[in-house]
């Protein structure tokens, strides 16, 4: 186990390096930022070059990114042009991100995984249609319009919570947005444990642990739900990735300053060290949470085990 | 036990968790400001906020609120006045002597002086410290000592710039340029304490002025609390006890905050919005033109753009844009019909003209078409329009004006549309004068004058030039406005070299864009100035 996953942690290195690499050069490919600083006016040449030097970007492509590279080891993620760190900006937006994501995950699973149960356990009945067709409905209505909808009628029809998240984003105030961000997932999630329940409910051991004269509860929870997970577990685990990078929508439309806002921001001002040190951030989440995965199907199955 | 494990495990997953969390979290600011204070939509400043280096909107409110410099534009009719300046004189329009005065000073009790001009404005120029707004120093004798084109400078002032004593100061110009005075309102040439150069991180992270407010707090990309300056010696003292700016990550956000109570004054209401802000805000919604002029520039230094009777093909084009319709249906209203090339809000003291560009800004269909055949047809039968397409509905005029020159010509689809994804790199693309057909470019003047729509944009080798154009007879009549010391004679020899302009279309005046702000019924007196920035110190509220 222990040798599994240093294994994989050094398999990450390559996998980190060879991304950062890509972002760098996608960012850098839109062209040159400094001309967008002067706004409608014309750059001034000499300040211009003068900015060009300090962020290093009158040196080739391949020297500007070993530079950076170095600078990520030692801690230093560089500048964002309004003359704060993106390190400051990294520690102001990703706990905000982070509690939408908890917020959002728990969603999905107390709700997501229930529904799924409920749905599987009765194949075929009322109850299963109704969630089915509520889940399909969830996921081709896209995330703006659930967003201002559910805000404008909790927020500014009927005034139950403010309609946008004030700067320190406690807990309280992200239920909805958290809500709204997991709403996708959420009926993904359903319909995943729909399916696998529905498939192992027939499965030899469960029909063995309702022979063995077990309660129900205990049939579905120990032994129906525990091999059920595994794919929904392998989703949720993906997901944790895709939830922190993919705000951007849910972030503009409650004035969350996460994660989702410094990405927009700075790829509106073509501010690659934003850029590319939020992606950075957000690849080595993405790893992390595909090993969390990987060892948690181990904990589900026991059959599972890593040397 | 197996189950045991698992809870544990868990709850220590959830603790991890919130531990991580659990920062931030003191005061949650409640809906909308204090007793007194308002609150109001913003944006997070794109640059340090510097006066030389703040050159767009957001940065620009903060400064309005917290610096006073020689001259103030009058909000209403956009006159220069005196602030700071007790006389600036001038017998050459070349050499001025500024006097101050008396009873300025800074939030922090340090005293107002020359010094603290020229050393504002010597920083300014430096182009060591790289700030954006650096060239508006340039008429300034000395400038490129301090900012070469290239290499380090070699000295650390202009020597254009000599203190007498603690309250005169004279400034010698590189030409004559009898408006030079009149330009003094722009932020760039406000004066900065002793704090800015001793402690400049410091300053950046809470910025001290001379204005009706000092910074309270500041946390960057979240917001900024201003409160009234009781000690403030001007006349303008603001009218409520403070500001509270709100960082917003989208104005449609902030609309829905002004809505629902959480939010005071939004200034600018996004598109989506319009069509319900008269039902939502009635009269507390205010919609008036602004210093910025939207126009299609043409690449002059494209041959087949240039050549010898192209400018009726160019005037022709401009007769083929339904302005009209297109700011009614995609602006609603909120840009209004161009029909020269600066601004309304200039006022026609200031040498705003609503005849000057005279039918060559008419909506004319049958007239274009004949005018475009006649001079030979587009070059080679078509026409491509560019923009960035990140903001500001540009993708839907663009396709909008195409449509309208479509209809126009009869040929079929000979306009098209090249939208560019970011600003940066629009503007990559028209620096380098690689475009080959027409191309949005947005105006907002400095300040009200009306040099300073036609000198950057069209005088030869100007600096913001992007179509190359180039007239002699319209730099002559540039240069001698701008030695005319007679104000009245001055913008009339302006308004001649515009009607070069009228004659030549080197771009084509497409909209004025105007201000807009809506606010909540607790507020009054709520206007904007020129910049279609509120004039904050002036707000009641009740």
């Amino acid at each position: 186990m222990g040798r599994y996953v240093i294994r994989r942690l050094l398999q990450m290195i390559p996998v980190f390096i060879g991304s950062t690499f890509l972002i760098f050069f996608m960012v850098y490919a839109l062209g040159d930022p400094v001309a967008a600083l002067f706004g409608d006016k014309a750059p001034d040449p000499a300040t211009a070059a003068r900015i060009r030097k300090d962020l290093y970007l009158d040196r080739p492509l391949w020297e500007q990114y070993l530079h950076y590279m170095g600078q990520i080891f030692q801690g230093d993620f560089g500048t964002a042009f309004n003359g704060q760190p993106v390190t400051e900006l990294m520690a102001s937006a990703f706990p905000v991100t982070l509690r939408l994501t908890i917020v959002a995950i728990f969603f999905e699973i107390v709700i997501g995984i229930t529904l799924g149960v409920v749905s599987g356990l009765r194949r075929g009945k009322s109850v299963d249609t109704s969630v089915l067709v509520l889940t399909l409905v969830v996921i081709s209505v896209p995330t703006f319009v659930t967003g201002y909808l559910l805000q404008y009628l909790f927020g500014v029809q009927w005034g139950w919570v403010r309609p946008t998240v004030s700067p320190d984003a406690p807990f309280n105030e992200l239920i909805l947005p958290g809500i709204v961000l997991a709403l996708v997932s959420l009926a993904y999630v359903t319909r995943l444990s729909r399916t696998s329940i529905a498939e192992n409910v027939k499965a030899d051991y469960v029909r063995t642990a309702v022979a063995k004269g077990l309660p129900r509860r205990r049939v579905v929870t120990r032994h129906l739900l525990r091999n059920s997970l595994i794919p929904v577990v392998t989703f949720i685990g993906t997901d944790i990735g895709a939830l922190m990078g993919g705000a951007i929508v849910t972030e503009r439309i409650f004035n969350i300053h996460g994660v989702g806002y410094q990405l927009y921001q700075g790829i509106l001002r073509n501010n690659s060290p934003t850029v590319v040190g939020f992606v950075t951030i957000l690849v080595i989440v993405f790893l992390l949470a595909n090993l969390l995965v990987d060892l948690l199907y181990a904990v589900l199955d026991p059959r599972i085990r890593y040397a | 036990m197996r189950g045991a494990t698992h809870a544990k495990w868990a709850a220590c997953a959830v603790a991890v968790a919130l531990a991580a969390t659990a920062c931030g979290g003191s005061d949650s600011g409640g809906g909308g400001g204090g007793a007194g204070v308002v609150s109001s939509s913003w944006g997070d400043p794109q640059n340090p906020l510097e006066p030389a280096n703040t050159n767009e909107v957001q940065g620009g409110k903060v400064l309005d609120m917290i610096f006073r410099g020689l001259k103030r534009y009058d909000p209403k009719t956009g006159e220069a006045k005196n602030m700071l300046a007790e006389k600036i004189e001038t017998t050459d329009s070349q050499n001025f002597t500024i006097t101050l005065k008396d009873g300025w000073k800074f939030s922090n009790d340090e005293p107002v002086t020359a010094q603290s001009f020229v050393d504002a404005w010597n920083y300014g120029a430096d182009v060591r410290n790289k700030q954006n707004n650096a060239p508006f120093f340039s008429d300034i004798v000395g400038y490129e000592a301090l900012h070469p084109a290239s290499g380090e400078p070699k000295a650390k002032t202009m020597s254009g710039l000599v203190v007498k004593d603690p309250k005169t100061f004279t400034v010698a110009l590189k030409n004559k340029f009898s408006t030079w005075p009149e330009t003094l309102g722009y932020q760039a040439f406000s004066p900065l304490p002793k704090a800015f150069f001793t402690d400049h991180s410091g300053w950046l992270n809470k910025p001290v002025g001379n204005g009706p407010y000092t910074v309270d707090s500041y946390t960057k990309g979240t917001g900024m609390k201003l409160r009234t300056w009781e000690g403030y010696p001007g006349e303008d003292k603001a009218q409520n006890s403070g500001v509270d700016l709100k960082v917003y990550t989208d104005n449609n956000t902030a609309y829905t905050d002004l809505i629902s109570g959480n939010l005071d004054l939004v200034d600018d209401v996004p598109a989506q919005q319009l069509k319900n802000v008269k039902n939502d805000l009635g009269d507390r919604y205010i919609n008036q033109p602004a210093l910025i002029i939207q126009t299609l520039t043409f690449p002059l230094y494209d041959p087949q753009w240039s050549k010898e009777g192209m400018e009726n093909v160019r005037r022709g084009i401009s007769m083929a844009i339904n302005r009209d319709e297109i700011t009614k249906q995609i602006f609603r209203e909120t840009r209004t019909p161009a029909k020269d090339w600066t601004s309304p809000a200039l006022g026609e003291k200031g040498g705003f003209s609503a005849t000057l560009c005279g039918d060559a800004c008419k909506y004319d269909p049958a007239a274009a078409k004949k005018l475009i055949q006649d001079a030979g047809g587009l070059p080679g039968g078509k026409v491509t329009l560019t923009s960035n397409v990140d903001t500001g509905s540009h993708r839907e005029w663009m396709d909008a004006v195409c449509n309208s020159i479509n209809n126009a010509i009869g040929e079929g689809p000979v306009c098209t549309v090249n939208p560019i994804g970011t600003f940066a790199d629009f503007r990559n693309q028209q620096s380098a004068f690689k475009l080959t057909g027409p191309f949005r470019s947005g105006w907002q003047a400095d300040y009200p004058l009306i040099q300073n729509f036609l000198q950057p944009l069209y005088y030869t080798g100007a600096s913001s030039n992007y179509g190359k154009f180039s007239n002699p007879e319209f730099d002559k009549l540039v240069d001698e406005a701008n030695q005319e010391s007679d104000a009245a004679k001055a913008i009339a020899k302006f308004q001649d070299s515009e009607k070069i302009l009228a004659a030549q279309m080197p771009s084509i005046p497409l909209w004025y864009q105007n201000g807009s702000a809506g606010y909540a019924e607790r507020l009054s007196d709520v206007a904007l100035n020129q910049f279609s920035v509120p004039v904050y110190n002036e707000i009641k509220v009740s």
